[in-house]
């Protein structure tokens, strides 16, 4: 229980935190946009972190999560190729997270078995290359996505309590809430998986690819599985997006998220499971903390002079940095000699 | 005796050519359940080579590889390790960044059968507790108990080696490929490794095995295969082997083999 202490005490900072915020409803924006994202960013480390495959096209999943999670939501009338018309009535928005849940699952399958044959580089562009397909249908398919003039009006969630009635999430504290609840389970599932025969093999495909097939390990089925659950993730993230915002562009595919994303990973530390977590949490609010003092394109400065702060103190992240000072004063503690070790 | 059982392994004509260049000219071989073999020859024989084609990790350009009767063409890498065929490898044979104890429990891959929804509804305890049971046995059996919270990479190259044989032994394997197993290790860890040959042929494990190690070679084997320049130039136990003047010829290079007759014929006047 002790690994995951520090997991937990986070946790009951951030569920504390709105009350010690007095619930100024700018800076809650400012954590649910963060958390969201976090939780995108905490799914691209599993495939960065734990299999070592740099998905650059993440932000594709996240945006079909949004986009299909808003449309069942929303419901829509498309006539396609030979006059075959399709109408979809509204469903409930939980229906929509599910469904952008598969979907995205189902993207992440069809990518992962496209370039996992051929792996490394070729991921990355074909990830890349998906991404921009998927948005320039979003932009121009405007029967469908209306394109650049957005969906609008996209209904918030609402949670059927048995017994209790259903409650629609309209406030701001209550999707803070959602979001740290479907956050923390998503870090669960993490931390479970990697700790579980499937997270050995990756971390197995990772560390050394021929020794782990000459143990028996399926290289094709292990990063396609990891694929599919980290893409599943991001459209989870994309489908509260789209019920907290409740109006999303084609703007929600831009790349510089999927940067974004990668920093957050690399700079907390890709490869642990609190990694993204720090990560997303600095690089998300560091926005709201410059914002008083410099324009945004000074602030993608800043950004990049923290990553290298970072790297240079703690190549592999801030998290495993942390760890690394905490065991070295453990350690040093018993003994109380004033003793100066140099490596 | 081993000759009337079938072969476990049969290496059947197999040439491999990367364009121009022939690494394996029509290599044909046989490996019997229970044996000890050795492959032997000079650098750039194509004894690796060999291995990678008999383990899925090269496809051969003409013949084929049979283990336990089955064909082996087409068949991936973790697939043929499925059929009960382990192998080592020379250089980077651990996975550096775990420790010697997580080492074989990625090792253990084939035998924690757990699906996914078991693992998430943590209902696999009692299985993950075996395999740690298992791991223990494993690193137990290769002498490696004392280095088992160590990092795999932090390990001197002998006890690598000893990693990597840990890993393709907890493959359950019928026969265990070891390329050049103690290449790095003094001559005290060679004994200790030749002792850990026999204790797993004893368990029933047929092994084959790359060396330079000559001394090693010749104790440790019941039969030896020379290539050279990819071809098969002899075959048969180590007394033979060690005065067979082909072999010889080609350690020594041409008229060596005259020379060590030569100084054989003087040996023999001198008594």
């Amino acid at each position: 229980m002790t690994r995951h202490l520090p997991a937990l005490a986070l946790l009951a900072a951030l569920a504390a935190l709105p009350f010690a915020l007095g619930h100024d409803p700018y800076l809650l924006n400012a954590l649910i946009t963060t958390g969201i994202v976090t939780i995108a960013a905490m799914s691209l480390n599993l495939l960065l972190g734990f299999t070592g495959q740099l998905s650059l096209g993440h932000i594709a999943f996240f945006g079909i999560g949004a986009y299909v999670s808003a449309l069942t939501s929303l419901g829509f009338d498309v006539e396609l190729l030979w006059g075959l018309r399709i109408v979809h009535e509204p469903w409930p928005p939980v229906v929509g997270f599910g469904l952008a849940v598969l979907a995205t699952a189902g993207c992440g399958y069809l990518v992962g078995r496209l370039s996992f044959r051929v792996r490394g580089a070729y991921f990355v562009i074909v990830t890349i290359s998906f991404a921009e397909v998927v948005r320039l249908v979003a932009l121009n398919w405007v029967e469908l996505t209306q394109g650049p003039l957005a969906l609008t009006g996209i209904p918030p969630f609402s949670l059927g309590l048995p017994g209790l009635g259903s409650v629609t999430l309209r406030t701001k504290m209550q999707n803070y809430y959602l979001v740290l609840v479907v956050g923390t389970l998503c870090y669960a599932l993490i931390s479970l998986l990697v700790r579980s025969r499937f997270g050995r093999a990756m971390r197995g495909l990772k560390e050394n690819e021929s020794l782990a097939l000459s143990v028996g390990i399926n290289a094709t089925r292990t990063l396609t599985l990891a694929a599919v659950i980290s893409a599943a993730m991001a459209g989870a993230a994309g489908s509260l997006y789209a019920h907290y915002l409740r109006i999303i562009d084609p703007d929600v595919f831009l790349f510089s998220t999927t940067v974004t994303m990668v920093i957050m990973v690399v700079g907390g530390g890709k490869g642990t499971l609190l990694g993204p977590v720090v990560g997303g949490l600095i690089f998300g609010l560091l926005p709201v903390a410059l914002r008083p003092v410099m324009v945004p394109e000074a602030q993608w400065m800043v950004f990049g002079l923290v990553l290298i702060v970072i790297q240079f103190v703690m190549p592999r992240g801030i998290v495993p940095g942390l760890a690394r000072l905490a065991t070295r004063r453990r350690a040093s503690e018993p003994a109380r000699v004033p003793v100066e070790v140099r490596p | 005796m081993s000759e009337i059982r079938a072969p476990i392994l049969s290496v059947d004509h197999v040439g491999v050519r990367f364009g121009g260049l022939v690494a394996i000219a029509d290599l044909h071989f046989d490996v019997h359940p229970g044996e000890i073999v050795s492959l032997i020859g000079p650098n750039g024989a194509g004894k690796t080579t060999a291995f990678n084609v008999m383990t899925g990790f090269l496809k051969p350009s003409q013949g084929q590889v049979r283990f336990r009767g089955t064909g082996l063409q087409g068949l991936q890498p973790h697939e043929i390790v499925r059929l009960g065929l382990s192998r080592t490898f020379q250089r980077t044979s651990v996975f550096p960044d775990d420790t010697v104890f997580d080492n074989v429990m990625i090792g253990l891959h084939r035998r924690g059968r757990t699906r996914l929804v078991d693992t998430l509804l943590g209902r696999d305890r009692a299985g993950e507790a075996a395999l740690r049971d298992r791991a223990r046995e494993l690193l137990d059996w290769v002498g490696l108990s004392g280095r088992s919270q160590d990092k795999a990479g932090s390990l001197a190259y002998g006890e690598q080696r000893l990693v990597g044989v840990a890993l393709a032994l907890a493959t359950e394997p019928a026969m265990l490929l070891l390329d050049e197993p103690v290449s790095g290790m003094n001559a005290s860890e060679t004994q200790v490794f030749v002792r850990l040959i026999r204790s797993i042929r004893e368990r029933g494990v047929t092994v084959l095995l790359v060396e330079h190690d000559m001394p090693m070679v010749m104790e440790v084997s019941d039969r030896i295969v020379v290539l050279n320049y990819g071809r098969l130039i002899a075959e048969g136990p180590p007394a033979a082997i060690r005065s067979d003047p082909t072999v010889i010829e080609a350690y020594l290079g041409q008229g060596s083999a005259a020379r060590e007759a030569a100084q054989a014929a003087r040996e023999t006047n001198d008594a």
